[in-house]
């Protein structure tokens, strides 16, 4: 089909894009301001061309930090997504069970991450907490304040019960959303359980399983709440995440200039993976 | 292949049915021939799709037993059934080739790779996408996937029953056409039973040897095309069938005449009606003459579709549809007979036999 090309939809577009240009466009660029210039107060800059990109990248704490967050998306991801796509294929499909399990999944998405990072740093105390009392109580030696280890699963367990439901609820949505006639044609043709789970249920559940991956990689890879509230970053360094460490330059040291470095470098990462996903994921699409 | 009994079937979606109406099929007591091709023909909603599903095992009958060669199958899952059915849309498995899709239900039988080859090429001949065998189905036309749905229907030779609900509903008119040619053809070769649901009365008779008519959750007729047309037991067999529909006309019977409004028709017998019993006379339009004698008619509309001319015209205050030919002239007193072979009497919409 041969393109139009109509100039009036500029109009259409422009109360969005001044918007947009407001909210991300402007406190972006100052980002990139601070990133080139250095400064010791009173409002005085002095360029620093790319001296503070240079820090970062040959900073052995930054590159700790990524690992960590690398680390922990990628368990977040082979946990939430499987555990979604199960509970999802084991939800109810009609009757009062669905608006029961939808309210229930919905529940954690509905609380503040603050929220939820207290609800796990009190849960998890040794002395007062259900969780960490519990255990203690059964001999089992846990204290996320203490010990890396148990630090980390804290804050995985935290996040796969936050957010696993999103992903249940997007794998749901797919599922519901097959005609029945592909379930009766499977059992015509004697299809087993499994392959009506690989060739039908997964490559209809595909789209929102891109939007459920690529949406839990984003945000694993950017959360900063739930760990600041529970752990604050330790014990040592050990969840010190790059949004963490972030903030303890930006806000803690005001350290401007390596801190909106660090902001780009970071927000770059994030678009380079998120498009490697998004590539990888929609390219078997392309073929045929 | 094989005989298939439908012993008192009534099958209900809801829990503890109270009345008939409650009764998506009301009952249903009939036996399909090995090797038989059969229609099943009916308006939305008359129980069609559930009596097909109910044969393939894909929905369990409220009552009623289904027996397959004399075998009691009712308890029996789709697999066990080994029923091939093709749904009004196309479901294919998009992941896999075209190729793949018709290896599907031969692979999942464990049956050897040389012969899923074997029968999957000449499938793919047979519903003519054999160059298209490695593409992925996903992008296919409606009507290619819809031949790979059919395809995947026809590929095991040794199936029970193929049961085919409105497969050509998504297909254009002239694909239309040639595949309902195509499976007249593979019934001729393979003898396989046949089930084919529609509500297109085309297809039904050109497709099938035997036409069932359900209307309202029960089966009405069961009969040729020619039955049908000539002699439809029911007055919605023939509104149904027949394009326009029989014309159905309340009237009286005194002994051997008819009586409509103020015409009087001598009939060759007298028919057994009831006191009571509401009464109608059925005749199709193609055997109205218009001419001078008879019965006086004023013509209302005159439609021409083509080769023939259709009428419609009211007579002793009922609107009655003629077909005439193309190049009809109308007297200036236009009046009509009726061909008296073609009169049908109907007692409470039931056809009333010559003996009956």
């Amino acid at each position: 089909m041969e393109k139009t090309w109509n100039n009036k939809a500029w109009f259409l577009v422009l109360p969005v894009l001044l918007l947009v240009a407001f909210s991300a466009v402007i406190p972006l660029m100052t980002v990139v301001n601070y990133s080139v210039q250095d400064t010791f107060g009173n409002n005085e800059f002095f360029w620093a061309g790319t001296d503070w990109f240079d820090d970062i990248l040959h900073s052995a704490r930054f590159w700790e930090a990524l690992q960590r967050n690398l680390l922990f998306s990628f368990i977040i991801l082979i946990l939430e997504i499987p555990l979604g796509i199960f509970i999802a294929l084991n939800m109810p499909k009609k009757g009062i069970g669905v608006p029961v399990c939808l309210v229930l999944m919905a529940l954690p998405l509905l609380i503040p991450w603050n929220v939820v990072g207290t609800i796990w740093q009190v849960f998890g105390r040794v002395d007062i907490g259900l969780l960490g009392y519990t255990l203690a109580a059964l001999g089992v030696d846990y204290n996320y304040v203490r010990d890396p280890v148990d630090a980390w699963i804290t804050v995985i367990i935290m996040d796969v019960w936050h957010w696993t439901s999103l992903v249940v609820l997007l794998c749901y949505a797919g599922l519901v959303s097959i005609p029945d006639a592909y379930y009766q044609a499977a059992k015509i043709d004697g299809a087993s359980r499994w392959s009506v789970f690989r060739y039908i249920q997964l490559p209809k559940m595909k789209r929102v399983l891109l939007i459920a991956v690529l949406l839990r990689f984003m945000d694993s890879f950017m959360i900063y709440t739930e760990p600041f509230v529970v752990t604050g970053g330790g014990p040592g360094n050990s969840t010190t995440f790059l949004s963490i460490d972030l903030v303890k330059t930006a806000v803690g040291q005001f350290d401007l200039g390596p801190a909106a470095a660090m902001s780009i470098i970071y927000f770059l990462i994030i678009l380079l993976l998120s498009w490697i996903f998004y590539t990888v994921m929609t390219s078997s699409d392309a073929d045929a | 292949m094989a005989r298939i009994t439908l012993d008192h079937i009534r099958h209900a979606y809801g829990p503890n049915p109270k009345s008939d109406a409650a009764y998506a099929l009301r009952e249903v007591d009939h036996e399909w021939a090995d090797g038989g091709a059969y229609a099943l023909l009916g308006p939305s909603g008359c129980g069609k799709t559930t009596l097909l599903n109910i044969i393939s095992g894909l929905l369990q009958p409220s009552h009623g037993r289904i027996l397959f060669d004399g075998n009691d199958v009712t308890n029996l899952s789709t697999q066990e059934r080994n029923i091939a059915q093709v749904f009004q849309f196309p479901v294919i498995y998009d992941t896999m080739t075209v190729y793949d899709n018709l290896a599907f239900p031969l692979r999942n039988r464990g049956i050897a790779e040389p012969d899923v080859d074997r029968r999957v090429r000449e499938m793919l001949d047979i519903i003519d996408l054999a160059d298209w065998s490695n593409r992925k189905a996903q992008r296919l036309t409606a009507d290619q996937k819809q031949k790979i749905s059919l395809g995947r229907g026809l590929v095991r030779n040794d199936v029970n029953a193929i049961l085919f609900d409105e497969p050509l509903t998504v297909i254009d008119p002239h694909m239309k056409w040639v595949l309902r040619s195509q499976l007249k053809r593979f019934h001729k070769q393979f003898g396989f039973t046949m089930v084919y649901v529609t509500h297109d009365q085309t297809e039904a008779l050109t497709f099938a040897d035997k036409v069932v008519v359900m209307y309202d959750g029960q089966i009405v007729q069961i009969g040729t095309p020619a039955e049908l047309f000539e002699r439809p037991s029911h007055t919605f067999v023939g509104y149904f069938i027949g394009s326009p529909g029989m014309n159905v006309m309340p009237a009286e019977v005194h002994g051997s005449t008819i009586t409509l409004g103020s015409e009087t028709i001598a009939l060759d017998h007298a028919p057994r009606i009831a006191a009571g019993d509401k009464v109608e006379l059925g005749i199709r339009p193609e055997f109205i003459r218009i001419g001078r004698e008879g019965m006086p008619v004023t013509v209302t509309r005159v439609e021409d579709i083509g080769r023939r001319k259709i009428v419609r015209a009211n007579l002793a205050g009922q609107p009655i549809a003629i077909v005439a030919s193309e190049d009809i002239e109308f007297p200036a007193e236009p009046r009509v007979t009726f061909d008296p072979g073609a009169l049908n009497i109907y007692a409470n919409s039931w056809r009333v036999g010559r003996e009956a």
